[in-house]
């Protein structure tokens, strides 16, 4: 009985990563306590690597299930540069917070792994699977600081709402399947072009809707985000702010662009609702808050709230305002993560009082990402918003985009009360910081990205399409 | 008329079971029914011709789950736990809710298309053994989402191992 | 067994249902009635050829040489009083042991003693009897909490973590032979041993035949893994507050499983109720001997078996025995999974 093989070409890249982490679990046991960052060395060039591949191995395989277009290419580099900047920024932070097991780099590889399924799945099965391939390794990250009560409280909170909202996905999924026959993507698009819509297809939409909101921490299902990301490790945080959610944004595109295209009135009217009650929950709530990684997860929220815009908007120009905003995004909160890393104590906002006095450096650069991170030009959250914005208003959103400013409005309050403290108010301790090549190096990628990508988007933005769509 | 009795009665006695784990005051108790009504789920699984997943059903559910879970209940302090309330206190709403997702699966199951008809006829699966059309569905059709079904089974593995290694 | 064959036909066909009906229920009183006397004098063998081994005698008081002991034992038995402990869960308490014996007896359904001689047929026979197994956990587990005492409590723990750890081990072993039977059902596997010329999977799946040796040893809850009751740490683990007719239908449960993992052991690896064919070719007077025959033979070799280790091991440490199951056994199983299929492969 001989069964053929399916052509394995587009999914070379997670066949890579797939084999590169089990090597890594096995190899993890021989390597003494004090050589693991050779572990995470492996990890970066593995990913550089299949950062190269991917352009590379496009197609659609494994009976439709499986496909790889520039879509999902775009968001695999978005995936893999968080994971290159997450491990860069890890290096002696976990050894500092006394959580290095060689593990903690599989598990990144497994999560990213899992983001780059969901980005490439054409099935829901494979989508649910490859979301609970990087919800478990994510659950296991916000726990690894295994004697911290904060972790473990993170941990637990992730993990229970975590498989709550898998559940809901799954009801959602087996409801769509009840009324379209079929878990392919694009066969349920087709059935449901000939159907006439049904209270029962939109809860099951709107169950979907549930679980993936919650995977991009979107209010009213955001709850979890501040606990977990202030008890998970910084940099695991850092993981989670873009990872997870721009996961979640990929998984949002293909199936209400594609399965639900025919349905386009009604996720717009709900994701519209979502999107500004995320907006208005992150930024309001961000003003009180006290701790850095508090502040930052409401930060994260609000700015979910904005890409939703682009997916409002429900065109082509909006979808790859997405994706360039995911990416910008990416490179400004593991800028500002980086930074707090860098600090030995960087979860207080007080903390960072008249630290332009003693490190002026380090107060320039997350000015930078503060700014970048409130749109103000020339950074490149700036045009990530422009874009975003932009296309809400071609597709005909443009009170919601005027919400959307206002609210943007707000955030420039909490940023620029960092700057405000960094700057202006009197130094209370001398910040001590922990500078390594690793880091550096992160914060120096971040930063060169958020000027060039500021000062010309087109040629950054221009080239990234270029190499993966 | 024979077989419709007995799917009535598995059918019936599953949800009579599923109300009677719930509202046990004992937890250990709670398991035990729920082993029962493994077996009872299992029966069903027997009508559709699933002899393998009835089979696993009873292996894992019932052999490998409920004992951890067992095994975890047993260490609780049986006495805090008879004496807290069996359910919080939000419990109408719980029952409102449920109530009305039974409501809304019991009007859109018209509205369910049955699926096309696969080539696996009731005839081919006995003649096969329903272990082996399982195999080939899994290993030709079904294989990517199996593979990475095996890596989410691994990071189980992988996490339980982080989070309960002895400290060093 | 397909409920939609057999009960589909019954409005049309009443009379041969019933008539099946009854040979089923014949067949499964003789079994029972062969098990239960059978159960009866393992225990006096068991004795007997422990005593001899250690230079004893073993009972020899009721009748000739002790032939009647276990009959005077389980009057006995059967007349003492059933305690129940006051703190003790009743009914989960008395349920207990039911479910011991339930498990046990239930795999022997599927169980071919004969070609022509089993209760059910069934694809998936293998499958049923783990099933079958892991449902026995329950009993230990249930005894040992619902008799609210220490020891029975940790003896309960023991018995179940071990029996669900080994059930692995157990598992990979048999699922090479499934391999190399390309078959779940034990009919077909005993069949299929026959193409061999030394008809038995034991001498290509020597490996799995230890392992299954060892897990089975395990699963029976017997030296040198008896640590659920350990007499000298546990006084006598999840059973230690039964007495009277519970007591004894622990013990049953406790033989009629050796006797299925024993039929097992036969079935899948000593060809059931088959003679190796260059045997048969060398000796043809064999043919004459019925195969039944020969299957109770290899039974009570594996039975022997369990008495001969009883009788010369000593019990394992408890961490000893979990490292056994998971760094050995299960180990050593898989790599010969994985050797199996690339053979079956190439072939």
């Amino acid at each position: 009985m001989n069964i053929p093989l399916p052509d394995l070409t587009p999914i070379i890249p997670e066949i890579i990563m797939s084999i590169v982490t089990c090597a890594l679990l096995t190899v993890e046991v021989f390597v003494k306590d004090k050589t693991k960052d050779f572990l995470g060395i492996i990890c970066i060039g593995t990913a550089l690597a299949v950062m190269y591949m991917i352009p590379m191995s496009q197609g659609v395989t494994f009976g439709g299930m499986f496909i790889s277009d520039g879509y999902s290419s775009y968001f695999k580099f978005i995936f893999l540069i968080s994971l290159i900047l997450t491990i860069l920024i890890s290096f002696k932070f976990i050894q500092r917070e006394d959580a290095e097991f060689g593990e903690y780099y599989s598990l990144l590889m497994f999560a990213t792994a899992g983001m780059m399924i969901m980005a490439s799945s054409a099935d829901l099965i494979l989508l649910y699977l490859g979301l609970e391939l990087m919800a478990l390794s994510t659950y296991i990250l916000a726990g690894i600081k295994r004697h911290d009560t904060r972790s473990n409280e993170a941990a637990l909170k992730y993990f229970l709402l975590g498989a709550f909202s898998s559940a809901i996905l799954l009801f959602g999924i087996s409801l769509t399947y009840g009324l379209t026959t079929s878990t392919n993507i694009y066969q349920i698009a087709e059935h449901l072009k000939q159907g006439e819509t049904s209270i029962t297809l939109l809860i099951a939409m709107i169950m979907i809707i549930c679980a993936f909101a919650f995977k991009i921490a979107s209010a009213p299902f955001h709850m979890w985000a501040p606990d977990v990301y202030q008890g998970a490790p910084t940099s695991v945080t850092a993981f989670f702010s873009v990872g997870p959610k721009a996961a979640g944004f990929a998984v949002i595109g293909r199936v209400f662009f594609i399965a639900f295209e025919s349905l386009q009135m009604d996720w717009t009217a709900i994701l519209i609702g979502l999107a500004i009650l995320t907006m208005a929950v992150g930024n309001i709530l961000a003003i009180v808050q006290t701790n850095m990684k508090r502040m930052l997860a409401y930060s994260s929220i609000a700015h979910a709230g904005y890409a939703l815009l682009g997916i409002i908007a429900g065109t082509t120009e909006g979808l790859n305002a997405v994706m360039t905003y995911l990416l910008i995004y990416a490179f400004m909160n593991m800028g500002a993560f980086a930074i707090v890393i860098l600090l030995e104590k960087g979860e207080n906002i007080k903390d960072y009082n008249g630290l332009s006095k003693s490190h002026p450096l380090v107060a320039a650069m997350m000015l930078v990402f503060m700014f970048s991170l409130t749109g103000i030009p020339p950074t490149a959250g700036f045009i990530g918003k422009f874009n975003i914005f932009m296309a809400a208003i071609n597709a005909g959103y443009t009170w919601v985009v005027v919400v959307a400013v206002c609210f943007s409005a707000i955030s420039a309050y909490y940023y620029m009360r960092i700057v405000m403290n960094m700057f202006m108010k009197p130094m209370e301790a001398e910040a001590k910081i922990y500078p390594n090549p690793a880091n550096g190096a992160a914060l120096l990628i971040s930063l060169l990205m958020v000027f060039i990508i500021g000062i010309m988007p087109s040629v950054v933005i221009g080239y990234t399409f270029q190499m993966f769509m | 008329m024979l077989p419709q009795i007995i799917f009535g009665y598995f059918a019936i006695v599953t949800i009579v079971l599923s109300l009677v784990i719930i509202t046990r005051k004992n937890p250990v108790h709670s398991v035990l029914w729920m082993l029962v009504l493994f077996f009872h789920i299992a029966a069903i699984y027997l009508f559709l011709n699933a002899e393998f997943i009835a089979a696993v059903q009873v292996i894992l559910y019932a052999g490998a789950v409920l004992v951890l879970f067992l095994f975890v209940i047993m260490m609780l302090n049986l006495k805090e736990e008879l004496s807290s309330e069996r359910f919080i206190g939000e419990w109408p709403i719980g029952v409102a809710l449920g109530l009305s997702i039974l409501l809304f699966i019991f009007f859109s199951i018209a509205k369910l298309a049955p699926g096309p008809l696969g080539k696996f006829t009731i005839e081919l699966i006995q003649k096969e053994t329903h272990t082996k059309a399982i195999g080939k569905v899994l290993y030709t059709e079904y294989i990517l989402p199996f593979e990475v079904a095996s890596l989410i089974l691994l990071i189980a593995i992988v996490g339980a191992m982080v989070l309960a290694k002895k400290r060093t | 067994m397909n409920f939609n064959e057999i009960f589909g036909t019954f409005g049309l066909q009443s009379t041969s249902f019933l008539f099946q009906l009854l040979i089923v229920l014949v067949k499964i009183a003789v079994v029972i009635a062969i098990t239960m006397l059978h159960v009866a004098y393992a225990t006096y063998f068991e004795r007997k050829v422990i005593g001899h081994m250690q230079v004893r005698v073993g009972p020899m008081r009721v009748g000739p040489h002790g032939l009647l002991q276990p009959i005077a034992d389980g009057v006995k038995l059967f007349f003492k009083e059933d305690i129940i402990p006051s703190n003790a869960d009743r009914t989960v308490f008395q349920i207990a042991p039911l479910v011991a014996v339930f498990a046990t007896l239930s795999s022997l359904a599927v169980i071919p003693f004969y070609d022509i001689f089993y209760i059910a047929n069934i694809n998936v026979g293998i499958l049923y009897i783990f099933a079958m197994s892991s449902l026995g956990a329950y009993s230990l587990i249930m005894s040992g909490w619902a008799s609210n005492s220490k020891y029975s409590f940790l003896g309960g723990l023991r018995s179940t973590a071990q029996v669900v750890s080994y059930e692995i081990a157990m598992a990979f072993s048999l699922v090479s032979i499934m391999l190399m039977a390309g078959s779940m059902n034990l009919i077909e596997i005993v069949q299929a041993q026959q193409q061999y010329w030394y008809g038995m999977y034991l001498i290509p799946q020597f490996v799995a035949y230890i392992v299954f040796l060892i897990a089975m040893l395990a699963e029976t809850n017997r030296t040198p893994f008896d640590l659920p009751e350990a007499e000298s740490e546990l006084v006598a683990g999840y059973f230690v507050e039964y007495s009277g007719m519970r007591f004894a239908l622990f013990f049953l449960g406790e033989y009629i499983g050796m006797i299925v993992m024993s039929s097992l052991a036969v079935v899948c690896f000593w060809g059931g109720w088959t003679v190796p064919p260059i045997l048969l070719k060398f000796i043809p007077q064999l043919a004459i001997v019925p195969g039944i025959v020969w299957f109770i033979l290899k039974v009570y070799f594996h039975i022997f078996l369990f008495y001969w280790i009883r009788a010369t091991l000593p019990r394992y440490r408890y961490d000893k025995l979990m490292a056994l199951g998971w760094k050995i056994l299960i180990p050593v199983a898989l790599a010969n999974l994985v050797v199996t299929s690339i053979i079956k492969y190439i072939y």
